[in-house]
């Protein structure tokens, strides 16, 4: 099964990286760009029994070492579940 | 007395943080990031600087999970001391053991110089050598020395005294000026900057020696 994290800093927590690419899109002339925000996206490859198991199990993975959460946020997909 | 420096791999001032640690009459045993144990009779843990596993995921994420951070936790919950300096700032906080985070730095830019601080504790086992509201200087080199922590807990540091350290002329965009904090218990400390790059004039600074000695004299005494 295939999950999908999608990581972000949290709202209110400046994005130093977004920030820069907002300017450099500025500087190609993007002026409608009002904000960039920059997060990752991990990808993993697992064994579960089914979508919610695997979501279960990806949620325990991200608060133990995928996300620090003082800082981020995360969503999971899983591939097929709706 | 003796101090342990872990070495993960990607550590790159764990030679000097020994170094400085020696110097201030400590004997420095190595924990290497695999041990399970801390080495036996250890009063104080030196996390270094650098860049461990590369700064894979986030700064500190990974050597925070390392098999050794088991040992240092209950090394710290029993009440031991344990110094966190610049990688190892980071690998504290991503731990638990101290309160907040680090990311890149506002200006995105490595930033590499010696910077103006000042004290704002001297009631700790490491700042006791200095005096609250002394001004130091000590040699910065991070990309992320950002510290982010929430209003709430920023003015609950404060409050509490735990704010050791702060930029005078903030170099990273840290929440508060903050370049260093301490532990609830005041016995575990995360800096920025490398005070094991400047107790030696040959380094063009002394103002880190304090921080070795006090602690050595605190461990001494207790």
């Amino acid at each position: 099964m295939r999950a999908r994290v999608t990581v972000m800093l949290k709202d209110g927590v400046l994005d130093p990286q977004g920030e820069a690419v907002r300017h450099a899109l500025h500087g190609l002339g993007h002026d409608g760009v009002h904000g960039v925000r920059q997060g990752k996206v991990i990808e993993l490859e697992l064994d579960a029994p089914d979508a919610d198991a695997a979501r279960v199990a990806v949620a325990g993975m991200c608060e133990a070492l995928l996300v620090n959460t003082v800082i981020e946020t995360y969503r999971i997909e899983i591939d097929g579940a709706a | 007395m003796k101090a342990a420096v872990v070495t993960f791999p990607g550590s790159n001032c764990d030679r000097d943080l020994a170094v400085a640690f020696r110097a201030a009459g400590f004997d420095v045993l190595p924990a290497w990031h695999k041990d399970t144990a801390l080495p036996a009779g250890v009063d104080v843990v030196g996390i270094p600087g650098g860049f461990s596993f590369g700064d894979y995921l986030r700064c500190g994420a990974i050597a925070a999970r390392a098999p050794v951070m088991a040992a240092v936790a209950a090394h710290a919950a029993r009440g031991g001391a344990v110094l966190g300096i610049c990688n190892g700032f980071q690998v504290l906080c991503e731990a638990g053991l101290l309160p907040g985070a680090l990311m890149r730095n506002a200006g995105l830019r490595f930033v590499c110089r010696t910077v103006p601080l000042r004290v704002e504790t001297a009631d700790s086992p490491f700042t006791a050598g200095w005096g609250a509201g002394q001004r130091i200087a000590l040699p910065i080199a991070h990309h992320d020395g950002n510290y982010r922590i929430d209003d709430a807990g920023l003015a609950a540091l404060a409050a509490e005294g735990r704010i050791a350290l702060r930029y005078l002329d903030n170099p990273n965009g840290s929440a508060g000026d903050v370049a260093g904090v301490l532990s609830a218990n005041r016995r575990v400390m995360g800096l920025m900057p490398h005070p094991e790059r400047a107790v030696d004039p040959a380094q063009g600074g002394t103002d880190g020696a304090a921080l070795f000695a006090a602690l050595a004299g605190a461990l001494l005494a207790a």
